[in-house]
């Protein structure tokens, strides 16, 4: 920042944004897994290198058997490596005991599942203030933060529902408003539109995005929707325990067609 | 490099007792028809346990009377008075009770064992149900001692409850047999006292059996890694 030069507010939060772009959120240090299947090792992930930058959107393609959801499952601090690091905001995850490793999944990290996961025993609004109770926020605060979450997935008018009273998608925006409660700086997403339909697993990518560019939030999702591609910066492809390789942006395009031509 | 706890200040991941309370009695309304089952065990044999007690402190409030027209009765039950010339208890009347005593707390012992393992079995079929509402609530950043709370206050209702509708019909009952053996005389010496200290003791013996019960479903529960909420093959 020039020092002579008064600087407009934007100009300001411009920069801090380009330099958080740069920051890594999570980093991954030739990761490995192995899993003992009986007599059988079976690896699962053969030393992973990757870097995922605060407030990109990211995507983990492969086949089922690639070694994605175990991938996906390492970076969410869900997971341990049997070899390799795992950093997530610069603290080595094999380091936390239980109690940290449970703060960091109620402050860190938001996940978003396959199959929603909502608590069925809860409205809309207990389910998406359930984590900043974890967080120590009082009620009347989680209240209105939940609301304010909830009418940001357009739920507002629904947060009396409990779950099996939602649509599969509403029931998506609820988890959606979920993993945001307690402003995380990483949303995972396992399959988010595994369980909707077409149209409706477009919206949650949408909603989903445009959470990522209006709050900054970095965005990690495993996923073969080939929907999904077209909104993200960046794309791994993971095969056979390996990353085979990364695509940006400029260079998906290209790849969406290739992949959808294959099939 | 900071720690994670340094970072989270005096704030802790801590939850009010009162919203495990609140979950855990959402969790029974909404299966309520299998706490039911599960709780029908726990009323058994609090009622059984309570029946045996309200019914040695009938008698034995009767016998103390020493009436002769409720000795009368009692003998034609079958009870010992086993009062001699002096009032104290003889030594083959007192040998008899003793005995009685002995079989009655063999037949407690094995139907509070029977709940306990009712109750265990209930529980673990409740955690195993909701693996993955557990590993979510663990993605979420619950402790593993929230979730043993979760399922210890669940139990704890419950067996409660049981115990409490246990106790009364267990009381109603010997009540309805007494006044149909011995008659008004069963009020004239109530021995109110003594049915009240039974009462208590079958709350806490009942709301204990449940935390027993629950404590290993508990633990399992708490030891269920979070990554069980990303299976979706369920």
């Amino acid at each position: 920042m020039s020092e002579d030069k008064p600087q407009s507010t934007a100009e300001v939060v411009e920069k801090i944004v380009e330099a958080e772009e740069q920051r890594t959120v999570v980093r991954t240090q030739d990761v490995k897994k192995i899993y003992q299947m009986g007599e059988v090792e079976v690896h699962a992930l053969r030393g992973v290198d990757l870097e995922i930058y605060a407030g990109e959107y990211l995507s983990i393609m492969g086949p089922s058997g690639s070694g994605k959801s175990t991938l996906f499952n390492m970076v969410g601090g869900l997971d341990k490596p049997s070899d390799g690091k795992v950093y997530i905001d610069e603290v080595d995850v094999a380091q936390l005991d239980a109690y940290e490793l449970a703060w960091l999944r109620c402050r860190k990290i938001g996940y978003i599942f396959q199959s929603f996961n909502l608590i069925p025993v809860m409205t809309a609004l207990e389910n998406v203030t359930l984590p900043m109770v974890f967080a120590g926020l009082t009620s009347d605060e989680s209240r209105e933060k939940g609301m304010e979450l909830l009418s940001k997935v357009g739920l507002a008018d629904r947060h009396s529902h409990k779950p099996f009273e939602l649509s599969g998608g509403q029931q998506q925006r609820v988890a959606v408003a979920r993993a945001l409660a307690n402003d995380p700086t990483v949303v995972l997403a396992d399959e988010p539109t595994g369980n909707l339909d077409l149209k409706t697993g477009t919206e949650i990518i949408e909603l989903l995005r445009s959470m990522n560019e209006t709050s900054g939030v970095t965005i990690i999702s495993a996923t073969h929707d080939h929907k999904m591609l077209s909104v993200s910066d960046r794309v791994v492809w993971i095969k056979d325990g390996r990353v085979d390789h990364i695509a940006n942006r400029d260079e998906l395009d290209i790849e969406v067609t290739q992949v959808e031509g294959e099939e | 490099m900071t720690t994670y706890s340094q970072l989270a200040g005096g704030r802790e991941i801590s939850l009010p007792f009162s919203k495990a309370i609140e979950i855990s009695i959402s969790n029974l309304r909404i299966r309520f028809g299998r706490s039911l089952i599960t709780t029908s065990g726990v009323i058994l044999a609090i009622a059984f346990l309570m029946s045996v007690w309200s019914n040695n402190a009938i008698i034995e409030s009767l016998r103390a009377a020493d009436s002769s027209e409720v000795n009368l009765l009692l003998q034609r039950k079958g009870i010992e008075i086993g009062l001699d010339a002096s009032g104290a208890v003889s030594a083959e009347a007192q040998a008899r009770m003793d005995e009685e005593a002995s079989k009655q707390l063999w037949l407690i012992s094995l139907s509070l064992l029977v709940c306990v393992v009712g109750i265990a079995n209930a529980m673990l079929m409740s955690v195993t149900e909701r693996f993955r509402e557990i590993g979510t609530m663990k993605c979420l950043g619950a402790l593993d001692s929230f979730i043993v709370k979760l399922f210890l206050l669940e139990s704890t209702f419950q067996g409660s409850a049981g115990t409490a509708v246990g106790i009364a019909i267990g009381f109603l009952l010997t009540l309805l047999l007494a006044l149909i053996d011995y008659g008004t005389h069963v009020f004239t010496y109530f021995p109110a006292a003594g049915l009240i200290r039974s009462a208590i003791a079958a709350m806490v013996v009942g709301t204990l059996l449940s935390l027993i019960g629950a404590m290993l479903p508990a633990w399992r529960a708490a030891k269920m890694e979070p990554v069980a909420a990303m299976r979706s093959d369920t």
